[in-house]
């Protein structure tokens, strides 16, 4: 449809129009609620907004644009949608044996601990490594940071409240992680859930952060980040490994998920890997 | 616009992507056979697997049939011809701009890696320079990715019904969309040979 003044605009298929649609949305959203997502990684981000989109029963990401523009419960449920929550107790419990092997007595000769779990979601696996740590005799000079970008899911984890089937399931990792007891001794259930020991979070303040966007704010001796930056892209992960690394005192831990590696990232050089076949890093320099 | 300003894929002619359910071990070892030791593409496999399962396992298992390297990717690994990546167990396998991407999201269909989610993402990347493979599998998967495939122009073969040991795989993606090709896997290494040196030096090829 050439008009007079022969504007030829491009040909976009669907795909590329929603890649446009997204585009806009992911910088309106920055503007009106301060939440980056610009920098996410594409595929897995575009998969959580029609999913987003379908929940809604929304057809369009423009039209879904009006309403979350407009709508701040509308935004809230993105938020949830958008950020992965899935994680379980003793989640890669090889990953729990390891930290309990190795860091642990490295961990002893601090008197006092100060730990970050950047990403916490619903705060499972900081109620397991608040066991591992109870189980070591280290939990009474731990200090820590569980922080998230969403409020509402720092709320579940201030709870300490589990789905009991979910909890049963992974009673086998508990074991596999090399617990020395048996996870029902830290919990209580009922109603189909299972509530978690206050004692468990005695030491620990949730609180949110947003790694994308906000800065340091305190050293710690030890930083949980464990699949979480994976949902960046390459250029918003190399901030945040800057943020870890300046968040790190020391001969301070890294523990990073199973398959994310510090190569080829700004500070690769400063950290020496401490496990085999474990994502566990020192801050050396 | 697939591929443009993709640093990490700018590289690569082309990718082969293969989604494998039950006895798609079998599969993948008799297809790795046909395609021998100097094929120019990489390959992206999802194969659906216990959560517990080592990468050693299945690594090792296809690295007896292939003199190509395998492994299970790091996330954001850039994507290197003549590699062969295999999505890791209880993560999604997805490609991205910056390289392969991980993910811990729920099962798609019931599947932790998605065959769907490879295929689709990789389409969205590769356009018409990506070579789709569905091969056995008792469920669904693929068939929505696969179908994406064909829409962004890429090429797909699945596996002759009658040669899988789990039928309903291949047929869903038959369903689905029309494959340009449907092979027992002994013939797929060499249809993979043929469409690889096709799209070198075609236009398909930056």
């Amino acid at each position: 449809m050439k008009s007079a003044n022969t504007v030829v605009a491009p040909a976009l298929d669907d795909q590329e129009l929603e890649a446009l649609e997204i585009e806009l949305l992911l910088e309106a959203i920055f503007r009106r609620h301060g939440y980056d997502f610009r920098g996410y990684a594409p595929a897995s981000l575009k998969r959580r907004i029609r999913s987003f989109l379908g929940k809604e029963g929304l057809q369009t990401v423009s039209a879904a644009q009006e309403r979350l523009l407009r709508d701040r419960d509308c935004f809230n449920r993105l938020l949830l949608a958008i950020s992965v929550n899935v994680t379980s107790l003793f989640r890669d419990p090889e990953f729990f044996l390891v930290f309990r092997e190795q860091v642990v007595p490295m961990l002893r000769t601090y008197p006092f601990l100060r730990i970050w779990h950047a990403g916490c979601s619903t705060g499972e696996e900081v109620y397991s490594m608040a066991i591992v740590l109870q189980e070591a005799g280290l939990y009474d000079r731990c200090r820590i940071y569980a922080t998230d970008m969403d409020e509402s899911v720092l709320r579940q984890a201030r709870e300490g409240i589990f789905p009991l089937d979910a909890t049963l399931q992974h009673a086998e990792n508990y074991v596999r992680a090399g617990g020395t007891g048996s996870l029902s001794d830290y919990y209580t259930s009922g109603y189909g859930h299972a509530l978690f020991r206050s004692s468990l979070r005695d030491n620990t303040v949730f609180s949110q952060h947003n790694l994308v966007m906000d800065g340091s704010f305190n050293e710690f001796n030890v930083i949980f980040c464990r699949n979480v930056m994976i949902y960046f892209g390459k250029a918003v992960q190399d901030r945040v490994h800057t943020l870890l690394y300046e968040s790190l005192a020391l001969f301070g831990i890294l523990a990073l998920g199973a398959k994310e590696t510090l190569r080829f990232t700004p500070h690769e050089r400063a950290f020496s890997q401490l496990a085999v076949g474990q994502r566990i890093y020192r801050r050396v320099q | 616009m697939p591929l443009e300003g993709s640093r990490a894929l700018a590289r690569c002619s082309g990718l082969v992507v293969i989604g494998a359910s039950q006895g798609g071990l079998t599969a993948i070892e008799t297809l790795l056979e046909g395609i021998g030791p100097s094929f120019p593409l990489p390959i992206v496999i999802a194969q659906h697997r216990s959560a517990l399962s080592s990468e050693s396992m299945l690594c090792g298992a296809i690295q007896r049939r292939s003199p190509l390297p395998v492994s299970e990717p790091c996330d954001k690994e850039q994507i290197a011809p003549g590699r062969i990546y295999v999505a890791p167990a209880d993560y999604h396998l997805l490609v991205d701009p910056d390289g392969l991407a991980l993910s811990t999201e729920g099962p798609i269909s019931y599947a932790r890696p998605s065959i769907d989610a490879l295929f689709s993402s990789a389409a969205d990347q590769f356009g018409p320079s990506l070579i789709g493979v569905i091969l056995t599998g008792a469920n669904f998967d693929g068939a929505r990715g696969a179908a994406d495939l064909k829409a962004r122009g890429g090429y797909l073969i699945v596996q002759a019904v009658q040669t899988a040991e789990a039928a309903a795989m291949p047929r869903a993606a038959i369903a689905a969309t029309t494959p340009d090709e449907i092979l027992p896997p002994n013939k797929i290494g060499s249809a993979l040979l043929r469409r690889a040196a096709l799209q070198k030096g075609s236009i398909l090829c930056p």
